[in-house]
């Protein structure tokens, strides 16, 4: 069959296509957009029309995986890892209930914090559910993985969770690919309470899992992920868990790496492979993307003796994803670097496109709060975030999806006026509802402006739910119409907005303001695909 | 056979359709590739590169160990100087010469310029001009593609199918556009090459 080029993400798509999956369910979130816009734009997901629509947010897209999994059918949940803060409580829960078809729920996580506000690691999440999880150390792993993933997923009856980080998931390498299986039929789970969590039912469940974590323990063992490599130099031991072991072996190009290496790819941790690796060396070397999960366990609260090494010991930085120069230090390997990067050179951060409405709302906005005072803007998660930025300097909060509405409601509550929230159209459909219920409920004194771009645009501009309902929306969960305020962020109407934007922070209620334009990023991709659309038909 | 390359450029310049292109002649030769690049914030206008790593053997990394890259490719020449400590020794520079502004505190051009000529291997291109030549303005990562082509153990019909394939979908006056970019950039390289 002919090699596919794949990035990780893709890999984890086309092995859950071709593993049977019926639905993707996802919010978009870097490094996992690519899975889910993968399936969008497969062929065989769009003839066998498996599901493959954006959720809402992590949790509802949790909810439906587990919903169709109820019905039988193999459903994949995707999401960055801070979604999976969002989706918590379904994620665990679902251990608890178990499943009917196979659930598995990838998680991307971003070490180094390329695109996120922290460098949490899921494999805590899999171990607090007690709950299979697969960590892929290639592309081809990463495929095989999600491929194998919802039978693991039927043969435990519980939900499986996949971990990759930003690294294997926005890096391409070739592909093969295994016979595409069949979807499920549609059934019922056999006991009809299963998924029944009442305390009584719960706590039958919860013996449930357990009373198999034994055999989960035991499939991990005996998992090819988890592999055992003699080395004869006995002074040290290296466990390299996920994509951690490619950096160890660059570092050994013909795979001569002398000493003992244990290969982590599936957990629960293999508790006789480590056992054995542990007890047979004298140091050991733990290598691991992300939080110090092994080594942590490994060590224990009471060893003193020095003998465990890796974040914790200083051999490997405590925070920021491992390269081949990271782990090669730690081997004791000499870096090489011929040159430096010249002074002159100058930072070059993300900014706002040129021609993005966000430029119109901050410089509406900033000339507005001149009148009403500093720090008193609270902001949200996307493209809009760079006006935290020079040239703005406009906002001073970013710390989860929606929590702009919430803090300016807590701020404003504490005396602050104005309190304004500035948040973006896909991400108040994500989290910010609830929190204008909130504000709406007690009629708090907050300005929130929605910035409408019709897309969510910092992932690379998927639709987003939001889009032509905005007014109702808000209307609908309370806002007073006449405080609903639609305006078009043009640098034509910028004196027309300011005046708009002073009324409403001089009200005492909830006020929306809704800058409506689209993003320059999709407007003229769709524009371009207009016009290639069109030389089509003339020819 | 192995080349480990660094693209580097600003978000939207389109190093991923060069890498794409590298990846896809790559692959048809059946050589093996990891390529890894930049999804997210950072494509905002922001600093962007991708590490490609193609060989005839199992590759393990998805990123090049410091002072090891063959050459680095850049669409702008201060991002072509921003990953130096990956360069090997003897590593090739192929930037283009044509800044993208968007900082206030861009350094001085003409000492750019004269940081990147230091290097005894390198070519530095106004790709711009050049896509302009071939009738092409958009096509100035492709023109680098071809200065950076002499460099790489690939052919140049391998790039052209590659080219066909990664841009088929956009028609074929696109195509043949970029194949001409392609050749416009090899040819400069190939006559700059000479005169060292």
């Amino acid at each position: 069959m002919e090699k596919l080029l794949l990035l990780g993400a893709e890999a984890i798509a086309q092995g859950a296509i071709d593993g049977g999956m019926s639905g993707v369910y996802a919010y978009p979130g870097t490094p996992s957009t690519e899975i889910t816009e993968y399936v969008q734009n497969n062929k065989i997901a769009i003839e066998r029309n498996i599901h493959r629509q954006w959720s809402a947010n992590e949790k509802t897209a949790v909810e439906a995986a587990l919903g169709m999994s109820y019905a039988g059918k193999r459903a994949m949940a995707c999401m960055k890892h801070v979604g999976l803060n969002v989706a918590a409580d379904p994620f665990i829960n679902s251990a608890i209930t178990g499943v009917n078809g196979g659930l598995v729920i990838t998680v991307a996580d971003d070490p180094s914090m390329h695109s996120s506000q922290n460098e949490q690691d899921s494999r805590f999440y899999g171990k607090f559910a007690m709950i299979p999880m697969l960590e892929p150390s290639n592309q081809q792993e990463a495929y095989d993985m999600a491929y194998e993933s919802f039978e693991i997923s039927e043969q435990f009856k519980v939900p499986v969770l996949i971990r990759i980080t930003t690294r294997l998931s926005h890096s391409r390498s070739g592909i093969t690919r295994k016979e595409l299986k069949s979807e499920n039929p549609l059934t019922y789970p056999e006991d009809p309470i299963q998924f029944v969590l009442l305390p009584s039912n719960a706590r039958k469940r919860y013996k449930g899992l357990l009373g198999i974590q034994s055999a989960i323990e035991e499939a991990a063992e005996k998992s090819e992920y988890n592999k055992y490599i003699e080395g004869k130099d006995k002074s040290l031991g290296i466990i390299a868990c996920g994509i951690a072991f490619n950096y160890l072996m660059e570092n050994y190009p013909d795979n001569n790496c002398p000493h003992p290496i244990l290969k982590i790819g599936q957990y629960p941790m293999p508790y006789s492979l480590l056992d054995k690796i542990v007890s047979e060396c004298e140091k050991i070397l733990v290598l691991e993307d992300g939080y110090p999960f092994v080594e942590e366990q490994i060590k224990g609260y009471f060893d003193k003796s020095g003998k465990i090494t890796g974040r914790l010991s200083g051999a490997i930085p405590r925070d920021g994803e491992l390269n081949p120069d990271v782990v090669g230090k730690a081997l004791g390997k000499e870096i090489k670097q011929y040159f430096k990067v010249p002074e002159i050179i100058a930072n070059r951060p993300p900014e706002l496109c040129s021609g993005c409405a966000h430029r119109d709302i901050y410089n509406a906005l900033n000339e507005t709060m001149k009148e009403f005072g500093k720090q008193k803007v609270f902001s949200d998660i996307g493209c809009y975030t760079l006006g935290a930025l020079p040239p703005w300097n406009a906002i001073n909060s970013c710390v989860d999806m929606g929590a702009s509405i919430t803090m300016a409601k807590g701020a404003a509550d504490a005396g602050v006026r104005p309190s304004v929230a500035v948040i973006g159209d896909s991400t108040f459909t994500h989290s910010g509802m609830t929190a204008l219920l909130d504000c709406v409920y007690e009629n708090t004194p907050v300005t929130i402006i929605i910035a409408d771009n019709a897309t969510t645009a910092m992932t690379g501009g998927q639709t987003s739910p939001a889009t032509g309902r905005l007014e109702e929306i808000c209307i609908g969960l309370g806002v007073k119409p006449e405080h609903v305020r639609v305006l078009t962020p043009l640098p034509k109407f910028h004196e027309e907005m300011v005046k708009v934007i002073r009324e409403e922070l001089l009200y005492e209620g909830v006020s929306v303001i809704i800058p409506r334009r689209e993003c320059i990023q999709t407007a003229t991709r769709s524009k371009k695909e207009q016009k290639v659309k069109t030389e089509e038909v003339a020819q | 056979m192995k080349a480990d390359i660094i693209l580097s450029g600003v978000g939207g310049q389109g190093i991923v359709s060069i890498a794409a292109t590298i990846a896809q002649a790559a692959l048809d030769n059946d050589l093996f590739i990891k390529q890894s690049e930049v999804h997210g914030m950072s494509q905002r206008g922001g600093a962007v590169y991708s590490h490609l790593r193609i060989s005839d053997k199992p590759i393990a990394s998805d990123l090049i160990p410091m002072g090891s890259a063959d050459i680095i490719i850049s669409v702008e020449p201060m991002e072509s100087l921003r990953y130096l400590p990956w360069l090997k020794e003897e590593g090739w520079l192929v930037t283009n010469s044509i800044p993208f502004i968007n900082i206030p505190d861009y350094p001085d051009l003409n000492l750019l310029h004269s940081e990147i000529e230091k290097f005894p291997n390198h070519i530095l291109i106004n790709a711009d001009e050049i896509a302009r030549q071939v009738k092409s303005p958009r096509s100035s990562n492709i023109v680098m593609l071809g200065a950076a082509s002499p460099f790489l153990e690939i052919s140049l019909e391998n790039f052209e199918q590659a080219i066909k394939k990664i841009f088929g979908r956009k028609g074929e006056r696109i195509v043949e556009l970029n194949i001409q970019a392609l050749h416009a950039g090899r040819e400069f390289s190939l006559t700059h090459k000479e005169i060292k």
